[in-house]
């Protein structure tokens, strides 16, 4: 692990938005990585930052300024469809809702990412339907599943393709409390089978306090 | 309360231009275009209202010399001293650049103004007047023969294209002296002007000259009324595509703010109220699309007025005018049609509403599948249309019967297109393998509801161009084949009398290979009122006539006096086909032996042979003959029989001009139907642009997901032209059966119940292939603008779709 390059690194990202003329820093220079296999929860107050952070990790929007570094690669060094193929081959996605894609339905969204990475096991895609509670469901298309359900989809999508990381930006961000831990405590089992290691956004400091780690974002820096 | 409600309504179209785009151009296009084809049947009707009782020199009541010669000038003077209302013509042909000119000499100020060019009543008449009377003399000419004549008379010529070709307009002491008949004229027309009190009859003034009544009109109304039948079947089709396009735009309006309409009603809002706002909205719409509308179907109109005059002209001789009238009934019909369809395409919604619960969800897919009720229904109505063509194809008779069949045939193929795609979508979905070609399928298939409108559009417009160009193409065949095979003879010559007849044949025999009489008297043959025709054994006839089925040896059995040819009008009508008996004269039987082709003609005619006929109708006028002769040699000839005549240039034509005129107007008749056809076309691209527009906005949540899980957006957006290009093929690919069915009902129903013929059906698949390929690139442009934009679009956009507050 001391030899390996971190799973993830960002240096000094900075991002600023301009609207309505006035401009405004959102990120002001956040360092951060992840090892193979850690968890991490970040939080920080509505606004300040996270979600963009997360699609910066990402690759699906580039930082004005700084680096992140997935396994060694500096995604500003990629073309667009290069980081598009570390996305379909590394990371796996939850977003707080609308992760779905509206025409498939549940197994083909389930077993989606994983088939365009080249990576699908019809089997392993069934046993997590299972673990999610979706064996009866799979044929159900998004408007048809209830928003708990959805985000069960959505988990299952990000680790039908066995992604080395999974970002998730408030993945239970809509449900109540009840279903929210239970679908969280689902995820963080599953991720720990996996494997795998976790970005997660999250409001809830009881929540966070599930994860090896917990950072905060907080005027446009990172704290630990 | 009313306020604040329609200020949240219209609210929504600021934030979706590309709905409101599409709600207006769809009730635009349909004004524009139902509009403009009423424009132009209003003009014609108002012009044949006028016309009774003018039009061409046939139609009106003559005087002319008893003895083929001309008339003495005085002998005009003297009628019009008696209050005889007259107006003097003389003719002179002059050979001007190699071609033999009209010249036509009238007196401006007492000819009826309908017999002067239009070019004459300009801005300045008085003057135009005066030049015309005075020397050089100012000179009205076809354009064809314009330069030519300003060359050969010097005079000064000015191009009138309401002139038939070849001839000019002059005044008529110049004419007389160019064509040296100095106090000679041809003719004397009575004109429309209020006679004398009882002028004294017509031998104690003149008493060499006889009174030639108008021939008898025919009515103009009724003898057009297929032809502005067609234009509005046309007309209507445009105003359906452009109802589909509005109709679409409602329905996404209705389905993107129905949580608006949720909110409303639960802030308090009544039902009632509501309604009535939505009605003010749509109201409001129509009006202004409308308007523009109809200022578009009106230039739309003048620009195809020409054409139409033309071949009204060409067709039925009946003269209207190439300008457009503004008439308050042409705006009151437009702004009509604007709020009747803006009504039809909001009333299935508003209906919607009406039974929608409270706190209906607001969700866009659950009105989508709760409309699937409704889209089975749809394919069902159009199952039952096309069931209902095809019986009337099989038992239904007459010309209403046929465009009834031609709108249930579209209109139920239009239903049931979104159900056919889907199964298309489908099949080709379970055919795919890769995840992204299977999403490609399944998306395409979920977004049709959206874009089904446009792509019925598309069909109506591809399939009535396939249709009605196969028409055309296939009657232009025919029509060309048949001309050269009918108008076999290289001059067709009319004399005056019988004694000129007599003369012209001894002179016409040493000088041409054979002079065929064209003789024939009118009967009634089996009920149909025809003419009968004596002709002669001649090749002429065995090698060129337009047979379409004949007993073998007809032409022996006709020479031989036992059988009789008929044309196509009289068979149909009549039921007769060959090897049936015919009367033409009480105890006067002929077999039929033979059926031929007679296109453009309105009755129907029998041919026999000429010893029999002339035994039957021994004072058959003996007038018209048809001459066989050199072609280089037939110009010449044609001048000799004017020169050495003075015969009228109308009595002497040569088959070559015949055949052109023939064509031009062919030509010209069908231009309009060309002209809508791009422009139907013209519409369907454009609902294909407004539906994708209206949709760019709801694609983002189709589209995010797909390419955050890692395909690009150039990938994206390659797949979302691609996917207009597969609708628009498969769309296409429907297109070409229903365009042949089409054609064949206007071939072998309409234009037989119109017309009475009925024409062979060719197929062009070159130009099928041309038209897919322009529906294609139609769809690949319209869906070029929304992949651009997905291709260029900032991810901060395409990454709002996942924040919590889309
Ligand atoms: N595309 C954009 N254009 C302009 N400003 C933006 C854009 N995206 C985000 N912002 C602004 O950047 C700031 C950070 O947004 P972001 O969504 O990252 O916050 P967040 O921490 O995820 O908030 P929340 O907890 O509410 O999800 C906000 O003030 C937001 O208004
Ligand atoms: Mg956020």
């Amino acid at each position: 692990m001391e030899n390996k390059p971190a799973l993830l690194s960002a240096r000094n990202i900075r991002r600023a938005f301009t609207s309505a003329g006035a401009r405004l820093e959102v990120l002001r220079g956040v360092d951060l990585s992840l090892r193979h296999g850690e968890s991490l929860a970040l939080t920080g107050e509505s606004g300040s930052g996270k979600s963009t952070l997360v699609h910066i990790l990402a690759g699906l929007e580039l930082p004005d300024a700084g680096e992140v570094e997935i396994e060694g690669t500096p995604l500003n060094r990629l073309s667009e469809a290069g980081r598009a193929r570390l996305r379909r081959e590394t990371i796996g996605i939850v977003f707080q809702q609308f992760n779905l894609i509206p025409s498939l339905d549940a197994g083909a969204n389930i077993a989606f990412q994983a088939r365009l990475a080249g990576r699908h096991d019809p089997d392993h895609v069934t046993r997590l339907a299972g673990r999610l509670g979706l064996a009866g469901h799979l044929h159900k298309y998004p408007e048809e599943l209830s928003g708990g359900q959805q985000q069960r989809v959505a988990i299952g999508r990000a680790l039908a393709a066995r992604p080395a990381l999974i970002l998730a930006d408030e993945p239970t961000g809509n449900l109540d409390e009840a279903t929210a831990d239970e679908v969280l405590a689902l995820m963080l089992e599953l991720v720990a089978e996996a494997g795998a290691a976790l970005l997660m956004v999250t409001h809830s400091v009881r929540l966070a306090a599930r994860l090896d780690r917990q950072l905060q974002l907080s005027r446009g820096r990172i704290f630990a | 309360m009313t306020r604040a409600g329609l200020q949240a309504l219209l609210s929504h179209w600021w934030r979706h231009p590309g709905q409101l785009v599409m709600l207006l151009a769809g009730l635009m296009l349909a004004t524009a275009l139902w509009s403009g084809v009423q424009a132009i049947n209003a003009e014609a009707r108002a012009a044949y209202a006028q016309a009774a009782g003018r039009v061409d020199a046939g139609a009106r009541a003559r005087i002319v010399p008893r003895a083929g010669e001309r008339l003495d000038e005085a002998q005009y003077v003297a009628l019009r001293r008696a209050g005889w209302p007259v107006s003097p013509v003389v003719e002179a042909h002059l050979t001007a650049g190699g071609a033999t000119v009209r010249l036509i000499g009238i007196d401006p100020i007492t000819t009826p103004s309908d017999l002067i060019p239009r070019a004459f009543s300009g801005t300045d008449s008085a003057e135009t007047l005066r030049r015309f009377l005075l020397p050089p003399h100012l000179v009205f000419a076809a354009p064809d023969v314009a330069a030519a004549l300003a060359e050969a008379t010097g005079a000064e010529v000015r191009a009138a294209d309401d002139l038939a070709p070849g001839t000019a307009v002059a005044d008529v002491g110049f004419v007389q002296r160019l064509g040296g008949a100095e106090g000679l004229l041809d003719r004397l027309i009575v004109t429309d002007a209020p006679r004398a009190l009882a002028p004294p009859p017509l031998e104690t003034i003149a008493p060499g000259l006889v009174l030639q009544p108008a021939a008898p009109r025919a009515d103009l109304a009724r003898l057009t009324a297929s032809f502005h039948l067609n234009l509005s079947a046309f007309g209507l089709l445009a105003f359906a595509v452009g109802l589909f396009i509005a109709h679409g735009a409602v329905g996404l309006a209705f389905e993107a703010r129905r949580g608006m309409f949720r909110t409303l009603r639960a802030l308090g809002l009544p039902l009632w109220h509501l309604m009535l706002l939505i009605a003010l909205e749509l109201a409001l719409m129509a009006l202004v699309a409308g308007a523009a509308g109809m200022v578009a179907g009106l230039l739309i109109a003048g620009a195809l007025l020409p054409d139409v005059a033309a071949s009204l002209k060409g067709l039925y001789g009946a003269e209207v005018p190439g300008t457009l009238t503004l008439r308050a009934q042409t705006w009151v019909a437009g702004m009509a049609a604007a709020l009747a369809g803006a009504g039809l395409a909001g009333a299935g919604a508003l209906w919607q509403l009406a039974r929608l619960p409270v706190l209906a969800p607001a969700m866009p897919r659950a009105w989508a599948r709760a409309s699937a009720h409704r889209r089975a229904l749809e394919a069902t109505g159009g199952l039952a249309l096309l069931v209902a063509a095809a019986a009337l194809a099989r038992f239904g008779s007459g010309l209403m019967a046929g465009f009834a069949l031609m709108a249930a045939l579209l209109l139920g193929a239009a239903l049931i297109l979104p159900p056919l795609l889907d199964l298309c979508l489908r099949l080709a979905g379970r055919a795919a393998r890769g995840p992204l070609s299977q999403w490609f399928w399944a998306d395409a298939r979920q977004g049709l509801p959206g874009l089904s409108l446009a792509m019925m559009a598309l069909l109506l417009a591809l399939a009535a161009n396939i249709g009605v160009g196969t028409m055309v193409e296939s009657f232009r065949r025919a029509f060309t084949g048949w001309l050269d095979q009918r108008l076999a003879a290289e001059l067709y010559v009319r004399a005056r009398d019988d004694a000129e007849a007599e003369r012209l044949r001894a002179f016409l025999a040493g000088r041409s290979e054979a002079v065929l009489p064209l003789w024939r008297v009118e009967a009634t043959v089996a009920g149909v009122p025809s003419f009968v025709y004596g002709v002669e054994d001649h090749p002429t006839y065995r090698e060129n006539w337009p047979l379409l089925d004949a007993l073998p040896g007809v032409w022996d059995r006709l020479a031989a006096g036992e059988a009789a040819l008929i044309n196509e009008q009289l068979a149909r009508r009549a039921g007769l086909s060959p090897g049936d008996t015919i009367e033409i004269l009480p105890g006067w039987r002929l077999e039929v032996a033979g059926i031929y082709s007679d296109y453009g003609n309105p009755t129907g005619q029998v041919m026999v042979a000429l010893a029999p006929f002339l035994a039957h109708f021994p004072d058959a006028p003996r007038l018209s003959h048809a001459v066989r002769v050199a072609p280089e040699d037939a110009p010449a000839l044609a001048r000799a029989l004017i020169e050495e005549f003075g015969l009228p240039a109308e009595n002497v034509v040569d088959q070559a001009a015949l055949k052109r005129w023939s064509l031009s107007i062919f030509e010209r008749t069908f231009a309009i139907t060309a002209a809508l056809n791009v422009l139907t076309l013209g519409v369907a691209g454009v609902a294909i642009v407004t539906s994708l527009a209206a949709l760019s906005g709801q694609r983002l949540v189709q589209l995010a997901p797909v390419w955050a899980v890692g395909v690009e957006r150039r990938r994206l957006a390659r797949l979302e032209l691609l996917r207009a290009l597969a609708l628009a093929a498969l769309t296409a690919a429907l297109a070409l059966p229903l365009g042949l069915a089409l054609a064949w009902v206007l071939l072998a129903i309409v234009n037989v119940e119109a017309f009475g013929w009925r024409l062979p059906m060719q197929l062009f698949p070159l130009d099928w292939l041309r038209l897919v390929a322009l529906a294609l690139l139609a769809a690949a442009l319209a869906a070029l603008w929304p992949a651009l934009r997905l291709a260029r679009m900032a991810p901060a956009r395409l990454v709002q779709v996942f924040a919590a507050a889309r």
